[in-house]
């Protein structure tokens, strides 16, 4: 039986246009632009310098507290520049730039494709692996692993969840990894299972990628502990508290984190990651992204260096259509636009999808009618247009009452809204200005 | 790059319903009950529709262009509907002036004073219904014959409700089963055989809108259930208490305007609570309220007055009825 999140929710247009599209090696690039903040949490601190030359796999920054990530060249060369350089964002972030001369991996790792299941460390063994590797969330959120892993005292883990889910419409890395490297990414589910020591796993997967859950099915009878779990297609159902929802019925309490109700949620890629990482020493510098949009010529699934221009995976897809109107890193529901091409692609980046003119645009913001569809569909049980308009009077002790900031941004309020009105814009404006209260409070 | 790109926060797709779509869905949801209408009740139905319609959309041209010098919001639709459900809630009778004014009073003081379309209080059409039935109470509650008046406009033969039938012969100390035999069978109130307001007759008609606009998700199945759920019960006890003074939950539903209210002025956006718990609540109050009204009032209907009523305490409602919040169960319990 499919599983589902019971509050609210909407149906966007799937679009999965290269859900049938091999992933293929991008190859090299002349340079690649390796921005030190890929993650959520500290930037890394730079120990290499200008003209250094360093190998793929080799680590050029190191994690700078608890909450931070290495990060690894994904290439080998000469760094040419230490520079503050525009990521995706827009902002300028400090990078590592390195000039690509030929492809000499760090000895340690293990280049053989042969899937190796048996592992024999212990628990920390494993999340220091991690740590080493600069493995983060996948799925977009970039969170470091090994701080996931790493239980506080005092609670307990009993699941662990792998989020298959990828309910953003467009993009397929997740499905398609699921597909080529399921066996892969079991094993490294059976490596977080022993990390977080639970005797549990589920992997939740949409039921718009039954080809998946049927590979996955198969090679789970082989794997103990881990089921697969299929669930109806609903955005945004890859949501952290969401999923957790949809398969324990446990809601994560406002504010809490999913440890509180004894799970912990990792994504099919982190969990890929995990298996290269532990498996075969290879830390974590390419992803799959997915490159996409309906004027693309060749939408495609490809395993990418971090670092890579996205001008490069948009021509390896056939080009950048004429008509294009807006480009986005991710999907169409919490992407971010951006504003040039020329921008690497980091650990975060999981797709690019090109919009056309004609769809890039908004609708013309009409008066509120009070239809409360944006109430029905918020899977958070908030109010986004009373959340809004509170907003826009800086009423923010009644935004923080009327609980802004459990607002996931999943974007399904500003989806549905018939009048175009920018709801999660205001909300965002009013997560930040109640945050700044909040801070200050505790100040 | 030669071409500058559009750069927006998410999200970057939006869905296809627009405040357009959602009117004309309620419009054609409307359609087969103005065509039951114009079957029962001829061409009286036809005028008066197309007085309403064109007077509700003349005004809030005229009042958003030199009044509050706005862009018109004609074509959203909205003028068209509240046109729509003014006449539904009026005789097939009544003269094209008085229709004129209740249309001024609808689009006028019910929507426009407020600032238009998401922002009045109050149902317009309702709004202009109810100030008409109190300033010329004579020929708002003359009700012409079904079928026998199809061809009478103003000079059309009038009787009375099977409500007004039932209200006077309680009164007078009547058994209702007695009263019944004056009154149409449910099957025939069903279809809209009777006498009333020419929207509110016709109870299959209603009923296919309802399931028009549940399908295509124009409003949610809330308010329209708990009115509905609300009534059957409460006159259900009433009945089963005393089935000679009390008629059957059935006989209710069916008639005094109860489908129409229910499915297309209850459900109004603008007047009708934001989460769903506050719907419930909405549905429930316009049910208590209408057979109280119809019990213990004057007037023989009652939901008019009951959703302007609970109308009122929408912002009431939105203040303390809050949707369940995700993971407030577990902090709490």
């Amino acid at each position: 039986m499919l599983k589902t999140f019971a509050k609210g929710g909407v149906h966007p247009p799937e679009n999965k246009l290269s859900a049938g599209q091999i992933i293929e090696q991008l190859s090299i690039p002349k340079t690649v632009t390796i921005p030190i903040s890929q993650h959520i949490g500290a930037p890394a601190t730079i120990i290499v310098n200008k003209n250094d030359q360093v190998k793929t796999g080799q680590v050029i920054a190191k994690s700078s507290g608890f909450v931070s990530a290495n990060i690894h060249s994904s290439v080998s060369g000469k760094v040419t520049k230490i520079d503050a350089i525009p990521d995706s964002s827009g902002y300028r972030k400090q990078s590592i730039v390195i000039q690509v001369e030929g492809d000499e991996w760090d000895e340690k790792i293990d280049k053989s494709t042969q899937v190796k299941r048996d592992f024999n460390l212990s628990s920390e063994e494993i999340i220091q692996k991690i740590g080493e590797a600069g493995i983060v969330g996948l799925g977009g959120a970039t969170f470091p692993s090994q701080v996931k892993l790493s239980v506080p005292k005092g609670m307990k883990a009993e699941l662990l969840i792998i989020n298959g889910v990828e309910c953003e419409p467009y993009l397929t890395s997740d499905h398609r990894l699921m597909l080529e490297k399921g066996e892969e990414m079991l094993v490294g589910t059976k490596i977080l299972m022993k990390a977080l020591q639970v005797e549990k796993a589920i992997v939740g997967i949409e039921n718009n990628k039954k080809d998946a859950i049927e590979h996955l099915t198969k090679l789970a009878k082989n794997f103990d502990g881990i089921a697969i779990q299929g669930l109806k297609v609903k955005y945004p159902q890859g949501g952290e508290k969401q999923l957790i929802k949809a398969l324990t019925k446990r809601e994560v309490p406002s504010g809490g984190l999913p440890i509180s109700v004894g799970t912990v949620v990792h994504n099919v890629g982190t969990a890929y990651a995990v298996y290269e990482a532990v498996q075969k020493n290879k830390p974590l510098f390419e992803r799959v992204v997915t490159v996409t949009g309906k004027s693309v010529s060749k939408p495609s699934n490809f395993i990418v260096r971090i670092g890579t221009s996205v001008n490069e995976l948009i021509e390896a897809a056939g080009g950048l259509p004429d008509d294009t109107g807006k480009i986005i890193s991710g999907g169409p529901m919490m992407g971010k636009a951006l504003s040039n091409a020329d921008v690497p692609v980091t650990k975060g980046t999981s797709g690019i999808l090109i919009i056309p003119e004609g769809e890039s645009r908004r609708g013309k913001i009409m008066d509120c009618i009070r239809c409360s569809k944006c109430v029905g569909v918020c899977p958070m049980g908030l109010e986004p247009f009373l959340l809004m308009s509170v907003t826009e009077r800086s009423m923010y002790d009644r935004t923080e009452k009327e609980r802004v900031m459990d607002c996931i941004e999943c974007g399904s309020c500003s989806y549905t809204c018939p009048s175009f009105r920018p709801l999660l814009d205001y909300i965002r404006l009013g997560k930040a200005e109640v945050g700044k209260i909040i801070r200050s409070r505790k100040a | 790059m030669s071409k500058l790109l559009t750069v927006a926060p998410s999200p970057h797709n939006y869905g296809k319903e627009t405040i357009k779509t959602l009117m004309y869905g309620v419009i054609i949801a409307l359609i087969p009950t103005l065509a039951v209408s114009i079957y029962f009740f001829g061409i009286g139905a036809l005028i008066v529709t197309a007085t309403a319609i064109v007077s509700a959309m003349l005004f809030e041209y005229l009042i958003t262009k030199f009044l509050l010098k706005k862009e018109p919001t004609l074509s959203d639709g909205s003028a068209i509907i509240t046109g729509m459900l003014l006449a539904f809630n009026v005789p097939s009778n009544l003269p094209v002036w008085i229709i004129i004014i209740g249309a001024l009073v609808a689009i006028g003081i019910g929507k426009m004073t407020f600032g238009g379309l998401g922002n009045n209080p109050f149902n317009p059409a309702l709004v202009g219904r109810v100030f008409l039935l109190v300033s010329f109470p004579v020929p708002m509650t003359s009700w012409p014959t079904p079928i026998t008046a199809r061809m009478q406009y103003l000079d059309a033969v009038t009787g009375a409700t099977p409500l007004g039938i039932l209200k006077e012969g309680v009164k007078n100390g009547e058994k209702v089963s007695a009263l019944m035999d004056q009154i149409p069978s449910h099957m025939q109130l069903f279809i809209g055989n009777m006498g009333g307001s020419l929207g509110e007759v016709a109870g299959a008609a209603l009923v296919l809108g309802l399931i028009y606009m549940l399908y295509k998700k124009v409003i949610t199945w809330h308010i329209p259930g708990s009115i509905l759920g609300t009534i059957v019960i409460f006159t259900g006890i009433l009945w089963l208490i005393n089935p000679d003074k009390y008629a059957d939950p059935l006989f209710h539903l069916l008639t005094g305007g109860v489908l129409l209210g229910a499915i297309f002025m209850a459900t109004d956006y603008v007047s009708s609570p934001m989460s769903v718990r506050g719907q419930l609540l909405f549905g429930v109050g316009i049910g208590v309220l209408t057979v109280v009204i119809r019990i213990a009032g004057a007037y023989p209907e009652g939901v008019s007055f009951a959703i302007l009523i609970m109308n009122a305490f929408v912002p009431l409602i939105n203040m303390y009825i809050k949707p369940k919040r995700f993971g407030e169960v577990i902090k709490n319990g």
